[in-house]
């Protein structure tokens, strides 16, 4: 018997049961609609976060203290505040591959009042003027603040679009004064839109304002906190950087420092921004980074860094990987259903083996062999999954088409989930399908013929 | 020569450890054109002799040869070929496949015959075994619309389409009312004339006189007298 009238033969006999047939490739075709939205999702998401990260600028490094270790325990991230301004400029001045460095302090949390609306930004950011080229950000209206009010702790500041949306109901919000933990800031500047970021949190919802104004007003001076003896026992930054040499706080009388606010000089940043001269130059400038910060921190050879660089790419990778352990982990659940609809086709072709024994006894009398039995049947179950498995990925492409239209998720078409999709189908065909068509084949004609 | 000759052919079945001996030595020549009726009590062993005949079945032991070639210990592929070219079946119960045209149930035996004919081949012949059957106009009417001795003549059409020089019915006309069966039976004294070899079982006496020679069977024996050259009367 020829595979090709076999196929005709097993159409026909699907074509005697259309809805049980349709019934009996439901499994399959859920199974492989599933895989195929979770890949087209999956795929669609770590595209886009690639992008975004692109787009973000491939050639930013960013430098955060590190998690120093004390007796052999990791204290955490941020217990040691081991980065300070002059890394900053020693970088800038030394390092041959960077373009910029700027310091970054972050204040979340603290609430920005402006008349009557209080509202809490996303992220209060106290920075150098160089910031917003680092992060390829333009200035939609207004200025950017200089050097000189950067260095004279001026209470200025830009605002995102979001915050001219909510706090200033999208009037100019320039030369209004906003409040933040009770110190005005006048704002200069609006930024252009930048839309979400790879994590999903609002990127528009900013101030910001000259690091030195925020440390002085905002966060006030941070230096190690008490649960790091190391950096309890030496209190004075001096002593901690004892390379600095210049003395950290002026004196002062004690009269003088309880009636003025303190000015402190300012120690520590929470992260140091830096951009490389190309994308391609990333890693001489990390090893630079390293280099110059190990010397400057005194670390020696068998130290470990007292501080982390990241680099776009490493987010890159860590955020594809977390998503890839996602995709992979919905897959295997989309796997386990297609075993189940197979279990189906299984089950339903017993029920047909059963239910046709007549017609087996009669295609054995007139010549039928148990290999063509056994082909026949294992070529109906094969077609009911391919064609299962076709209709899923119809079914499984459209359901990521809406969710891409419905939920604005990126999708992606992926060739090769949909060539795997068919031959997973077909492999649960023939794995499933092998059992009914082997007993079909060990049928007695005889027996089956007489069968009621 | 003899078409069909067997050679003390005996059937036992074993049930667990009782052995159940259904044909006991069974030594029959058929020849060529005969039209030979299969007579014989339930439980004679008339559908055991048939089914060997047929070759759905193999002697436990003894010699069977169909048109000079030893099949009664051939393997179950080279059985179904033989089934294929030389046999053909009519059963009492019709056995066409439901929901399917009735050209499409006479031309399935072709779809397993070595070197398949063209699709197209394949149907012309079937047409012309259902003109045979007097049934060209019913070629597209699935079994449900046809009446019984329609079917039976389908079903005739089925096991004549390979052009087997023996033809096997089992009841033929057990399904059937009086005047069908007449029908159905007048069918097969054609197929005789034209030179086809038919072996019919029954066990009911008016069908069997249809036939040129009868042979009894009794007990897993052939009653003495009834088989040999010359038709018999019961």
């Amino acid at each position: 018997m020829t595979l090709f009238s076999t196929i005709l033969v097993a159409l026909k006999a699907l074509r005697r049961n259309p809805t049980r047939a349709l019934l009996t490739t439901l499994g399959i075709v859920i199974g492989i609609a599933a895989v195929i939205t979770m890949m087209e999702i999956g795929k669609g998401s770590s595209t886009s976060i690639r992008n975004s990260i692109e787009k973000m600028g491939v050639n930013t490094v960013v430098i955060m203290p590190g998690a120093p270790r004390h007796g052999g325990i990791s204290q955490g991230m941020g217990s040691q505040m081991s980065l300070t301004p002059e890394d900053c400029e020693a970088i800038a001045r030394e390092c041959v591959h960077v373009t910029e460095a700027v310091p970054v302090i972050g204040a979340k949390g603290s609430q920005l009042i402006f008349g009557n609306t209080n509202w809490i930004p996303n992220q209060i950011v106290g920075t150098s003027p160089e910031f917003l080229n680092i992060r390829n950000w333009d200035v939609e209206e207004g200025r950017n603040f200089t050097r000189r009010e950067l260095d004279s702790r001026a209470r200025v500041c830009l605002v995102g679009q979001t915050i001219v949306r909510e706090v200033f109901k999208g009037k100019s919000p320039i030369d209004s004064e906003i409040r933040i933990k009770n110190t005005g800031f006048k704002v200069i500047g609006v930024l252009k839109a930048k839309g979400a970021n790879m994590m999903g949190s609002d990127e528009d919802d900013v101030v910001i304002a000259p690091w030195t104004t925020v440390r002085l007003r905002l966060t006030g001076l941070k230096t190690g906190t008490a649960t790091n003896t190391t950096s309890t026992a030496a209190t004075s930054p001096g002593a901690l950087y004892p390379g600095t040499g210049v003395a950290f706080y002026p004196e002062q009388s004690d009269t003088l420092s309880t009636d003025t606010l303190l000015v402190p000089k300012f120690t520590h940043v929470d992260q140091i921004m830096v951009m490389a001269t190309s994308p391609e130059k990333v890693n001489e400038a990390i090893n630079e980074l390293t280099t110059l910060l190990r010397e400057r921190h005194r670390l020696g050879p068998g130290d470990a860094d007292d501080f982390w660089i990241r680099n776009a790419a490493e987010f890159m990778k860590t955020l594809s990987s977390t998503s890839a352990i996602m995709t992979n982990l919905l897959l295997v659940v989309a796997l386990i259903s297609l075993l189940v609809g197979g279990v189906g086709i299984m089950n339903i072709m017993l029920v047909s083996v059963t239910e046709r024994t007549r017609e087996i006894g009669l295609r054995m009398a007139v010549g039928a062999r148990s290999r063509d039995i056994l082909q026949q049947f294992l070529v109906e179950s094969i077609i009911l999954c391919l064609v299962g498995g076709i209709v899923g990925i119809l079914l499984g492409h459209g359901a990521a088409l809406l969710v891409n239209m419905k939920l604005g998720w990126p999708i992606e078409t992926s060739t090769e989930a949909i060539i795997a999709a068919v031959g997973v189908s077909a492999v649960v065909g023939i794995v499933f399908g092998f059992y009914p068509a082997w007993k079909a084949s060990r049928l007695d004609p005889i027996d089956s013929l007489r069968y009621e | 020569m003899s078409l069909i000759v067997t050679n003390n052919i005996t059937k036992t079945y074993f049930l667990g450890e009782i052995d159940v001996p259904v044909l006991k030595g069974i030594s029959l020549s058929i020849g060529r054109g005969e039209y030979v009726a299969l007579m014989g009590a339930s439980g004679s062993g008339k559908s055991t002799l048939m089914n060997i005949l047929g070759c759905l079945d193999r002697p436990t032991d003894g010699k069977y040869f169909l048109d000079g070639q030893e099949v009664g210990h051939i393997s179950g592929d080279k059985r179904a070929l033989v089934r294929n070219r030389q046999i053909g079946f009519v059963f009492q119960s019709f056995n066409l496949l439901p929901r399917t045209s009735a050209l499409d149930n006479v031309i399935m035996p072709l779809s397993y015959t070595a070197g398949t004919l063209s699709n197209r081949e394949a149907r012309r012949r079937g047409i012309e075994m259902l003109e045979r059957v007097g049934l060209s106009d019913r070629m597209h009417h699935y079994p449900s619309q046809l009446s019984g001795g329609q079917q039976q003549r389908v079903a005739i059409a089925r096991a004549l389409i390979n052009r087997p020089p023996v033809l096997f019915a089992d009841e033929p006309t057990g399904n059937l009312d009086s005047r069908t069966s007449d029908e159905v039976m007048k069918m097969f004294s054609e197929l005789n004339d034209d030179g086809i070899t038919i072996i019919l079982v029954t066990h009911a006496l008016e069908v069997s006189q249809f036939a040129k020679r009868t042979v009894h069977i009794h007990d897993g024996m052939l009653v003495a007298g009834s088989y040999g050259g010359g038709g018999t009367a019961a």
